[in-house]
């Protein structure tokens, strides 16, 4: 099977991303006020505005670092200005994100105030954003690219169609020697025991079902009925999904047919290598997105069936559906149309072929329909309460 | 014209690609099998709902895609509509 070429951003440590951002960190939610201020003065660069990042402690503020930097090193961002309110975290950030060889800088607030810390960082940031536009595109195989996916506002039609076409894109681009990710790990719940038969090794499968285990003792602790509208959501039972088996049945159709993943991953933590890896994620789509993209997944794909709208900041999002009300009344948020399934006039094979056409124009430049509509949803994962 | 989808033969239950309405005898196919079974509805089922395609009790399962999708709480007879009001969970 052929390794398709594309032009895309070759970043200082190898990595390919298929976008060229400069972006504006706040470190922590008090510091949005100043990035945005930022963004604003310097055309062409992009603020990352979030609510966290204050007296969080020990495994959720592990989380928020490797989120934070992780955002920052993904290879579709061509350089980052870092503002915190004080120097210490807003450093640690940044020695996170020099690492990946890309051009990063600190500032924070703390004795300077908002103007002055505002100027300084203009200055960068005009610096940053005229370098990075004269970064030229370069040849780049579609194997080199980080897909992550995952579904939202699921229906009946998702599990028929869209999450099978993205299922056939994984087997196939896994096969050339491709990455990527999978997770949702509440919404797995009534099929976990095929997804642990889809693990590598007995080892990988262990570590899949400890993570599930954990995951799902946190709902029944913490749940006060069935969790119906909830999970599955108000949209999915409007769309004809009853229960969360039912749900995670056609959730898993994204895995493929053939292929098994290697391992598991913590949220927002990189793969060590090639295939197809299980990443620990909430269910909603903008939080674990975020988390992908903190990954380093360049790429996401999304089938949805009822029109789930989200999008990100750093991490284009292709949509598909295979519901022709959805591809019909919401048609300026769905990238490709595989309703012709459901009418037995387009294959599965054929369908995944039609994606890879669109991951492609996709990573050559062409925006995606939540690109251009302006979603932006960087949502972080916080773990638990902050001391 | 197809008018509802099953995932695989065992199946109980199908999804409807189009709007069904009630009384009207329709016609599905099996994505991973070469039948195409025939069942009379009882109720309006809307695309993308689940018809029901033998009768059910309470306590029974349904199958979809091969596998448990959960357990049924009222007597549901073959064609009805199967959704929240009368199918739920058996995890949480």
């Amino acid at each position: 099977m052929k390794d398709p070429k594309f032009k895309g951003y070759r970043r200082e440590n190898g990595r390919v991303g298929i976008r060229n951002h400069v972006i504006i960190l706040p470190v922590d939610d008090i510091s949005n006020a100043a990035a945005e201020a930022v963004a604003n003065n310097i055309k062409g660069t992009l603020a990352l505005p979030h609510a966290y990042g204050r007296l969080q402690f020990g495994e959720d503020l592990e989380l928020f670092f490797r989120t934070m930097i992780g955002t920052g090193a993904n290879p579709n961002v061509a350089a980052v200005v870092v503002i915190g309110i004080e120097p210490g975290w807003t450093q640690r950030i940044v020695d996170g994100i020099a690492k990946t060889g890309k051009p990063v800088a600190g500032f924070s607030i703390e004795r300077h105030g908002d103007l002055q810390t505002i100027a300084t960082a203009s200055r960068k940031a005009l610096e940053y954003v005229q370098w990075a536009s004269e970064l030229q595109r370069e040849d780049c195989r579609l194997s080199e690219v980080y897909i992550s996916v995952k579904c939202g506002e699921s229906d009946t039609t998702t599990g028929l169609s869209s999450c099978p076409t993205v299922g056939n894109v994984i087997d196939k681009t896994v096969a050339r020697g491709g990455t990527a990710s999978f997770g949702e790990t509440s919404e797995l719940t009534g099929g976990e025991h095929i997804v642990k038969a889809k693990a590598a090794n007995a080892k990988v499968a262990a570590e899949f079902m400890r993570v599930w285990e954990d995951y799902t003792a946190m709902i029944l602790k913490e749940k006060t009925d069935d969790l119906s509208e909830s999970q599955p959501t108000k949209g999915n039972i409007r769309g004809g999904l009853t229960t969360i088996e039912e749900k995670a049945l056609g959730n898993i159709e994204k895995l493929g047919k053939k292929t098994k993943f290697v391992g598991v991953l913590k949220p927002a933590e990189a793969p060590s290598g090639k295939g197809l890896w299980f990443m620990d994620t909430s269910s909603a789509a903008a939080e674990a997105v975020t988390l992908w993209a903190a990954s380093g997944a360049v790429v996401h794909l999304f089938p949805t069936g009822q029109g789930n709208v989200i999008g990100n900041p750093i991490e284009p999002v292709i949509k598909l559906s295979g519901n022709p009300i959805t591809c019909s009344t919401m048609s300026e948020h769905i990238d490709l149309d595989v309703s012709a399934i459901l009418r037995g006039e387009l294959t599965v094979d054929e369908a995944g072929d039609e994606l890879i056409e669109v991951i492609l124009r996709t990573c050559n430049g062409r925006l995606t329909a939540a690109e251009g509509l302006g979603h932006r949803e960087f949502a972080l994962t916080k773990l638990y309460r902050s001391a | 014209m197809i008018e509802f989808l099953m995932h695989v033969e065992q199946d109980t239950v199908g999804v409807a690609v189009v709007d069904i309405k009630a009384g009207r005898r329709v016609t599905g196919r099996i994505l991973h099998g070469a039948a195409s079974p025939k069942v009379r509805a009882r109720a309006d089922i809307p695309l993308g709902h689940k018809i029901a395609l033998r009768d059910f009790k309470p306590g029974d399962t349904v199958v979809k895609y091969g596998e448990d999708i959960g357990k049924v709480v009222v007597p549901i007879k073959q064609g009805e509509l199967v959704h929240v009001h009368n199918l739920k969970t058996k995890r949480w």
